[in-house]
């Protein structure tokens, strides 16, 4: 049971800082940014490309995911999201639009990098072994590094001036705009933020999983599913929503391995239920 | 000295027109030999993006170099006509209603032979569309249906895991001395299939099967909760039933860092490369089904299309070892019976007495088979390669044939 435990909660780790920059996005700009998987795969290439193949220091190449996926989140909310934003009233145009971003990009990863699965080098060999649990260093790191993450995301959210700024315009834009807050300003870096994030976790575990063109949409649907367990808009609830999907998966895998694969049929069908009961998920909206 | 210069020039003037001339000419006299030759087109329709895309882009690439090499040489003769052959493809994204509207492609463009789909749902899908426009397709799914009387239009493009399958764990029990087997498939069709007949096949050899029923999501990224509990049983054997290429080094990562020994198989074809980065030593020992290009036994046309292909794409990719395979098939046939260009029953025909050398593999040759398994002639013969993993490349464990 240890093991199943120390599974989920690595597997939690995990899944909180993926869903942490889809939050972010919603929570400024109320868009559903279907192409967050996208992010996530392009981050783990860039990790690939820098570590895996130009043989440069593991951090280097994490750092290179991070600036890129930012650069590009910016690029994309200054002249896709905004304008659509501020032309269009509907929601659902800037969920087009993040729809057709999502394809756009899995087209052009395909093209740059290929078909193929890609993994790296391990970033520290050897392997954890006691008496109850197993666990590769690497994970160890991964999971502790992802951890830290959340943690300094919290941080910088709650104290830093932008942190407020985004917060107070998740709040509510037009009081935060009345107060003086930059719509525009921290609406571009909330957004290369959340793409940042995107970019980062997937050099992240490029190292453990590594990365194909091929997965970005079964992680932005397994972001969403975080994002609803937890509430849409809410980084508290992302996280919660990243531990407590990561425990279902293991504990499920484990107990109802006799019946097939229906962890997921049973995850979903729980779901169901929960959202029917508390349509807010968990923290609900606004940042709390 | 000035007319001496003017002369140079002129000189100059006159090699460079003559040169430009000639290139003109010889260019188009050969364009013009090229385009007098007639179009074949061949059909792919398979699935080229997505978590799959390895499986469909190998074929792809195959036909691409191997039909670039045939019309850079002059094209194919097929009868009294020269044809240049083209390759038409559509991507089904593994998706069994677009790989019906690929297959309506195919017919509207008048096209006879198709490579693929990739998949059982996929290669079901199509069946209708094919017999009733005149189609022969080339799938790489194993349902026994597709290839059985009363069907009579697809032909089974490799060895199948029921073929492979039992000769694998026969060899493992024997000279490994495998008793216990585990195992697991992704939750979709193909593996799914895959799996039963394997569990099958395992049991009838009197292997102890202690895992039958576990599967995972195919877009599963962390297989070690998946893992646990089938590690925890001590298997001998760990059969992953019908594993994507993306997906085997993982499924390896995990199971030997949850501290598992025992051996590790699959009956699907699978990348070096992509073995060594995903999991590095640790797919050392990796048993797995591959196609006709292991060193030993090897042709040097086997040695150029690789070269061919890793310049044409930038690396070259295992599976088409296999896949090259198809493409060959068809023109040869066509070759044999020059009346089945645009008639299918006369390919049919041609099928059961069919014979050609085999330019891939060393003292082999190209027939259709399938007698045993389907009662009639709807596989091509390839290779079937048993491989182990070690240190970045595949060595054989065994060569056997289907018949």
């Amino acid at each position: 049971m240890e093991q199943v435990i120390a599974n989920g909660l690595y597997l939690g780790a995990q899944y909180a800082l993926i869903a942490l920059g889809l939050t972010l996005i919603f929570a400024l700009m109320n868009v559903l940014n279907f192409a967050h998987g996208q992010m996530y795969v392009l981050g783990g290439f860039v990790t690939y490309s820098v570590y895996g193949q130009l043989k440069l220091p593991f951090v280097v190449a994490l750092i290179c995911s991070g600036v890129t996926l930012a650069v590009i989140g910016a690029l994309l909310e200054k002249f896709l999201f905004r304008p659509v934003i501020r032309r269009s009233k509907r929601e659902e145009s800037t969920m087009l639009l993040a729809a057709a971003t999502a394809f756009f990009l899995d087209a052009v990863i395909l093209l740059l990098f290929g078909e193929k699965q890609r993994g790296v080098p391990k970033i520290i060999s050897g392997v954890f072994i006691s008496d109850r649990v197993i666990l590769p260093y690497d994970r160890i790191v991964v999971g502790v590094v992802a951890i830290l993450m959340i943690a300094a995301f919290m941080l910088f959210m709650q104290y830093s001036k932008p942190g407020r700024a985004m917060r107070a315009l998740a709040q509510d834009r037009v009081a935060a705009q009345l107060m003086g807050v930059k719509v525009e300003r921290y609406s571009l870096i909330g957004f290369a933020l959340g793409a940042m994030l995107a970019g980062v976790v997937g050099g992240l575990l490029v190292s453990i999983t590594g990365v194909n063109s091929g997965i970005g949409g079964p992680i932005s649907i397994k972001a969403f599913l975080m994002v609803m367990i937890g509430g849409a808009g809410v980084v508290g609830g992302a996280i919660a929503g990243g531990f407590i999907l990561g425990m279902m998966e293991s504990v499920g895998l484990t107990v109802l391995r006799e019946y097939g694969d229906v962890t997921y049929l049973v995850i979903f069908a729980l779901l169901m239920i929960f959202l029917s009961i508390r349509p807010h998920g968990l923290m609900g909206k606004p940042w709390g | 000295m000035g007319s001496e210069m003017i002369n140079r020039r002129l000189t100059l003037k006159s090699l460079a027109l003559g040169a430009v001339s000639f290139l003109a000419v010889a260019a188009g006299g050969a364009f013009s030999a090229h385009a007098e030759n007639k179009e074949l087109k061949i059909g792919f329709v398979g699935v080229t993006s997505g978590p799959a895309a390895a499986w469909g882009t190998s074929n792809v690439r195959s036909m691409q170099t191997r039909a670039d090499w045939l019309n850079e040489t002059g094209g194919v003769k097929i009868g009294d006509d020269t044809y240049n052959i083209t390759i038409v493809t559509f991507d089904d994204q593994k998706d069994p209603k677009r790989a019906i509207a690929g297959m309506e492609k195919m017919a509207q463009e008048g096209i006879h032979y198709v490579v693929g789909p990739n998949v059982d749902d996929g290669a079901a899908a199509v069946r209708p569309v094919a017999e009733s426009k005149g189609i022969i397709y080339f799938p790489y799914a194993f349902p026994k249906a597709l290839y059985a009387p009363p069907a009579s239009n697809a032909v089974l493009g490799m060895v199948a895991n029921y073929q492979s399958g039992p000769a694998i764990y026969k060899y493992l029990k024997e000279n490994k001395g495998v008793k216990k087997v585990a195992f697991i498939a992704a939750n979709e069709s193909d593996p799914l299939s895959q799996r039963d007949s394997g569990v099958a096949a395992a049991k009838e050899l009197g292997l102890e099967v202690v895992a039958e029923k576990d599967t995972y999501q195919n877009d599963t990224r962390d297989f070690t909760p998946v893992l646990t509990p089938i590690v925890q049983l001590k298997p001998d054997l760990l059969v992953l039933s019908g594993v994507a290429p993306a997906n085997a080094p993982l499924l390896i990562r995990a199971a030997r860092e949850l501290g598992y020994e025992g051996l590790i198989s699959a009956e699907t074809a699978q990348d070096a490369t992509v073995l060594q980065e995903g999991a590095g030593e640790l797919a050392n020992g990796f048993i797995s089904v591959g196609g006709a290009s292991t060193p030993e036994i090897r042709t040097p046309v086997m040695e150029e299309f690789i070269e061919r292909y890793t310049k044409k794409f930038g690396e070259y990719n295992d599976e088409s070892n296999t896949k090259v395979y198809a493409l060959e098939y068809i023109i040869e046939t066509l070759k044999a019976n020059p009346k089945a260009i645009d008639n299918v029953e006369e390919f049919k025909k041609t099928m059961d007495t069919f014979s050609a050398p085999n330019p891939y593999a060393k003292d082999s040759t190209l027939k259709y088979v399938g007698m045993t398994s389907f009662g009639q002639k709807r596989q091509l013969s390839v290779p079937m390669v048993v491989t182990e993993f070690k240190d970045g490349e595949f060595q054989t464990l065994f060569v056997g044939e289907v018949d």
